[in-house]
């Protein structure tokens, strides 16, 4: 796996006999107990743990869902119904789901903005980020099928929304709406393939995350400085000392977790999806979660139906070009001062563009939807690439250690997969 | 002209949440609910009280089709008796079959059974009132709200405000009034200050003294027997209705998050112990 050879030993007699035929507790001792963590790492590389306990929170919460839910269009509804009043606890494990989603959001989105600032996109982690785009991609279709699993006003008419659009792709469109409808709309057909994918998808989402925690664990964590470990100095084992920055850091979020689910259970969602689903009447505002916002507001700000749906899915997709994009030979934006600038103007532009997506498309609203989604696309198409040139980065530090203990650098520049020695002493 | 006012009320009473400009439709005014807030409890004797609303004005032509006759007993809602269920299941008739025979036949009630609809099906109901069926109550406080906008939405993160439902449910029962002049009001529809696009389809259901309260010690109505007193208490009833285990949810909410607080103090502290082994915990960065 990562490529130094394991140093674990077994104690026991069992242990022994075990590992010679499945060495299983190597494998988590050299990843997760022995593994050499850059010592000066900030809060936001706790997200990464925070996010597998979110993902096991959603499957433990789901599949008792699952129990008592029905994904048939006329039972859908009461079933959810008779989960919240009858079912013990199912209040609870209802909130928890529908909450836990949008809690999954948030740590995705903090996880997301720290690989930015810090550059853990670039060289050697590229397949690291693009399988970190393809859980992103993966997460945003089970929440939007999980969304419609209720049966309410704004699960049929969201689930319509989106699946009109995609028969504006040429060629295969209609043949890709079809089969997700299952019929000629939304209906019956299209709520049941959707629970069925949306319990399939969250494992697939769970084997992508083990090949994301792989491919980390080749070059190890980046760190705030960008610069790699050079010697056992800048390094501390996972155990205890991430772990315990982990589960202290994942207590804390329970509780954001928590004042959701307990006091303002419904607080991110919408009223109208407390009403039956009628595909006789149209809510008079239709609008995703709160976390698919930027992107609704991105495929509305074009006019054309096509333009819309690949602005849409583009926007997504640029993400997996950034280790190409930004040319920058520095990896973390504490040493780039004028990228730092521009990293703040695209964290507002995607707020604006979040605000933007849940407004009626009139008025002003529309020309402020195309201007923030050209400036959306002109941060990583044209920004990005250019700064790398433009930029005079500030001195790096010598090591990790030089920086903890305060030691004012002036060294060269890491220069990508040569720069990360394996020795970690 | 006589046509194109029909047709915009077919239009108007057709939908449920009519489009309307923005800013158009008053906000409704914040009430003080006894459930709002981390400590919130349903009043129980409101609770009796709007169900008293619910079974004598509302229930004609609204159903409460989630809501069995036994959840009237169970704690966090109005708390009648056993007893008290039982009797008031048996006085209804509900639907049941088919028998050995192969009919369907009407039973009394009994504490299982959910409140049957005062029509056979949605054709029915809507018949009978000019087209438009009633809508089903038992979710009416969590499936309406208003926009609260910018800065507001923020601060009801912080603040854990929760009842835009009440209140907007509450001011439709009490914004009926005359239209301002030079407005018309389609026929079948019926001016209300709070609804959006101002024309709702269901006439005016309360009038002072029409509900008969209970008498407190002293001969007197536990609580004024008016319109604003009645709204404010079948909204409570509906609030109840919508989340009956508002009560637990907050209850165990508050020895959860103490509980996470505590956790994560003895964390913290745990973290800072072992990270004192390695000395310098934090990131100094070298910013020239």
């Amino acid at each position: 796996m990562s490529q130094h050879p394991t140093t674990y030993v077994p104690k026991s007699a069992f242990g022994k006999w075990f590992e010679s035929r499945l060495p299983i507790a190597g494998l988590i001792h050299s990843s997760f107990i022995a593994f050499p963590v850059p010592r000066n790492l900030n809060y936001f590389w706790t997200f990464g743990a925070i996010l597998v306990f979110m993902l096991v929170s959603q499957i433990v919460t789901g599949v008792f869902l699952a129990m008592y839910y029905t994904p048939n269009a006329s039972l859908a509804f009461q079933s959810v119904e008779h989960i919240m009043r009858d079912v013990n606890y199912g209040w609870l494990i209802r909130y928890l789901h529908a909450n836990g989603a949008s809690m999954f959001f948030v740590a995705v989105y903090i996880h997301i903005f720290r690989g930015l600032y810090y550059g853990s996109y670039k060289a050697p982690r590229e397949i690291l980020w693009i399988l970190g785009v393809i859980i992103y991609g993966l997460m945003m279709a089970t929440a939007f099928m999980g969304y419609v699993l209720p049966w309410g006003q704004m699960s049929f008419w969201g689930a319509t929304v989106i699946t009109n659009i995609l028969a504006a792709i040429p060629v295969v469109g209609d043949t890709i709406q079809s089969l997700l409808w299952g019929g000629y709309s939304v209906g019956n057909p299209t709520l049941n393939r959707f629970f069925s994918i949306h319990y399939l998808l969250p494992f697939m989402i769970f084997g992508v995350v083990l090949l994301h925690i792989w491919a980390l664990h080749v070059p190890g964590q980046n760190n705030p400085t960008g610069v790699p470990i050079k010697s056992g100095k800048d390094a501390v084992p996972f155990t205890p000392y991430a772990t315990i920055k982990d589960i202290f850091a994942t207590v804390v979020f329970m509780i954001l977790f928590a004042w959701f689910v307990f006091y303002i259970p419904n607080y991110l969602g919408h009223a109208d999806n407390y009403v039956p689903a009628n595909p006789s009447v149209t809510p008079a505002h239709i609008v995703p979660e709160w976390y698919f916002l930027p992107f609704y507001a991105i495929l509305r700000a074009i006019p054309d139906k096509l333009g819309g749906v690949i602005a849409m899915f583009a926007a997504i997709a640029v993400l997996a070009f950034l280790p190409w994009l930004d040319t920058s030979k520095v990896r973390s934006t504490n040493y780039r001062p004028l990228y730092k600038q521009f990293f703040w103007i695209l964290v507002a532009d995607t707020l604006l563009l979040g605000w933007l997506g849940a407004k009626p498309p009139e008025g002003w609203y529309v020309i402020v939807s195309q201007i923030a989604t050209a400036y959306y696309f002109i941060h990583f198409l044209i920004i990005l690439p250019l700064l790398g040139f433009i930029e005079r980065p500030l001195p790096l530090p010598n090591s990790i250690i030089d920086s903890v203990m305060g030691v004012k650098g002036g060294a060269g520049l890491p220069t990508g997969a040569n720069a990360e020695p394996h020795s970690k002493g | 002209m006589m046509k194109r006012t029909l047709v915009i009320a077919a239009a108007l009473l057709g939908l449920s949440a009519p489009a309307f400009a923005a800013g158009e439709t008053p906000v409704p005014p914040q009430l003080k609910w006894s459930f709002s807030g981390p400590f919130g409890t349903f009043d129980r004797a409101q609770l009796q009280r709007g169900f008293k609303i619910y079974r004598e004005v509302c229930s004609s032509c609204h159903s409460l089709s989630y809501v069995a006759f036994r959840n009237l007993a169970e704690p966090g809602g109005p708390q009648f008796s056993e007893a008290q269920v039982k009797a008031l299941a048996a006085e209804y008739k509900i639907q049941d079959g088919p028998n050995e025979a192969g009919d369907m036949f009407e039973r009394p009630g009994r504490p299982a059974d959910r409140f049957p609809a005062p029509f056979p099906n949605e054709n029915a109901a809507a018949a009978a009132n000019g087209g438009k069926a009633p809508p089903d109550l038992s979710l009416m406080a969590k499936a309406r709200t208003y926009e609260r906008g910018f800065p507001w939405f923020i601060f009801d993160m912080f603040t854990q405000f929760a009842e835009t439902g009440p209140d907007y449910v509450h001011a439709v029962l009490t914004g009926y009034e005359e239209p301002p002049a030079g407005f018309q009001v389609p026929e079948g529809g019926h001016y209300n200050h709070y609804f959006p696009g101002h024309v709702i389809a269901m006439p005016n259901p309360l009038s002072d003294g029409q509900v008969e309260y209970p008498k407190d010690a002293n001969g007197q109505p536990q609580a004024p027997e008016t319109v604003e007193q009645y709204s404010r208490d079948v909204t409570a009833f509906l609030m109840w209705t919508a989340e009956p285990t508002l009560e637990a949810r907050k209850r165990i909410g508050f020895q959860a998050i103490l509980f996470l607080i505590v956790l994560s103090g003895l964390l913290y502290f745990t973290k800072k112990k072992i990270w004192a082994r390695v000395g310098h915990s934090d990131v100094t960065t070298n910013q020239a």
